[in-house]
């Protein structure tokens, strides 16, 4: 790998278009806009200064989100996430199997759910069930560049999106009437 | 294989991350078991909702600033050495990342309306009714939208091709009546669906082309003022059959 290939420019090129999805993952996180500005700042300077070790062919983006979920969990929200939830609670547990049944009142229900109730409901997910929504569903990653960015084994994210979504479900189905009294809204 | 087995893989069935073969088994399996549809169904819509609702949180113009200039002050730039000046660079790169994100956001936007579309189609075939007029006969179906949506349109002939007309039924899209025809082709089935090409759509949309969206072959254009958005999980191959069949009969209106 020669040194044009390792340059300020070559980094600019790649980090840059990430700049959105960064700063909503992280905003996501926080819970605060000042405070997801300071991971971001603080991911792009690590992943500047560290692009050298940066091994050209392997994903891009799942380096620079790995950087910054790494930065977020060694903040102090960060830790207090990890020290009031479980970082591994489902693994342990037995295969993830969703309620069979013909009748779809969720699904009525998921048709007339609003942005903000599952903004609300995504909000209230531990981190890491709301970590592996959002890089699925939101960022669209494949289970592999999930496993990249969490470092965990495919498996493990299979059974996380599992569980993340079937907590979604019970929050969705929780909140609307919590939602319509509901007042608060972060930025 | 049990219902219990499947239940497992909807969540990789929805995410498209199953093998081909698992993927066409699975396909076959919910066409025949209203309880796995419906959880099909359910993982679609969750995956919809989640995709549009998560997309949230924008950074102030002034944080970007920021930040861009902490990436672009590094030294080594390639301009330097050539003479060009350095602010004619620098705003030559704030253009150029201006109409990255102005793309980006144009293909969210057109990603939320393909994921609209798709989940119309697959909650259709989920329902126990999927079509409100059922017919192979175009001269029944296109009679049957007079009064029910502001525009026609011409459906082609389909005989001696692989396609049937199932039948069709109106929806709506984006506060607007529209019409949703039904066909099927072999073991697939495959929607097209027919609206007012306003200018919101226009932009949310772009340029004709094929895409991919939930493991669907999604493919739109325009023709005659109307906009034309085809799905199936057919090969895409085959959807541009019956979309060039589509467009030689719009263009005989």
């Amino acid at each position: 790998m020669n040194q044009q290939a390792r340059s300020p420019e070559m980094f600019e090129e790649l980090a840059v278009p990430l700049f959105d999805s960064l700063f909503n993952f992280a905003h996501w996180l926080t819970h605060n806009r000042e405070e997801a500005e300071d991971l971001v700042q603080e991911t792009y300077a690590k992943a500047l200064k560290g692009f050298s070790s940066f091994q050209l062919g392997t994903n891009f983006r799942a380096w620079m989100f790995r950087i910054l979920r790494n930065t977020f969990l060694t903040s102090r929200t960060g830790l207090q996430a990890k020290m009031t939830v479980p970082l591994e609670p489902e693994e342990e547990e037995g295969p993830v199997v969703a309620a069979v049944t013909e009748e779809t009142p969720e699904s009525i229900l998921l048709g007339r759910a609003d942005q903000e109730t599952v903004q609300r409901a995504i909000e209230q997910l531990s981190v890491p069930h709301r970590e592996v929504i959002l890089l699925s569903d939101v960022e669209e990653m494949k289970y592999e560049e999930i496993a990249q960015t969490l470092d965990i084994p495919i498996g493990t994210v299979m059974s996380r999106i599992a569980r993340a979504r079937r907590a979604l479900r019970q929050l969705l189905q929780a909140l609307p009437v919590a939602a319509k009294f509901g007042t608060g809204r972060s930025s | 294989m049990s219902c219990e087995t499947w239940q497992e893989k909807i969540d990789a069935y929805v995410d498209a991350e199953l093998s081909s073969d698992e993927m066409s088994r699975l396909d076959s399996h919910v066409r025949e078991c209203p309880a796995c549809a419906a959880d099909a169904v359910r993982g679609v819509q969750l995956k919809r909702l989640t995709h549009s609702a998560g997309k949230r949180y924008t950074a102030s113009p002034d944080f970007r600033k920021k930040v861009l200039a902490q990436i672009q002050s590094q030294p080594s730039r390639r301009f330097s050495w050539l003479g060009v000046p350095q602010f004619a660079a620098v705003a030559a790169m704030l253009v150029i990342a201006m109409l990255f994100w102005n793309h980006n956001a144009q293909l969210r936007q057109r990603d939320q309306v393909l994921a609209q579309v798709t989940d119309m189609h697959v909650s259709a075939l989920a329902s126990a009714n999927p079509v409100d007029v059922v017919s192979s006969d175009r001269h029944t179906v296109k009679p049957w939208f007079q009064g029910k949506v502001p525009f026609t349109f011409n459906l082609p002939e389909l005989q001696g091709t692989p396609f049937t007309l199932l039948g069709a039924r109106l929806i709506y899209f984006e506060h607007a009546p529209a019409a949703q025809l039904l066909y099927q082709y072999q073991q697939h089935h495959i929607s097209v669906f027919i609206m007012n090409d306003t200018p919101e759509l226009d932009r949310e949309l772009g340029k004709a082309s094929l895409s991919r969206q939930l493991s669907f072959n999604v493919e739109t254009w325009d023709a005659g003022g109307l906009c034309y958005m085809a799905v199936t999980d057919a090969e895409a191959q085959n959807l541009g059959t019956l979309v060039t069949l589509l467009k030689q009969a719009s263009a005989k209106s």
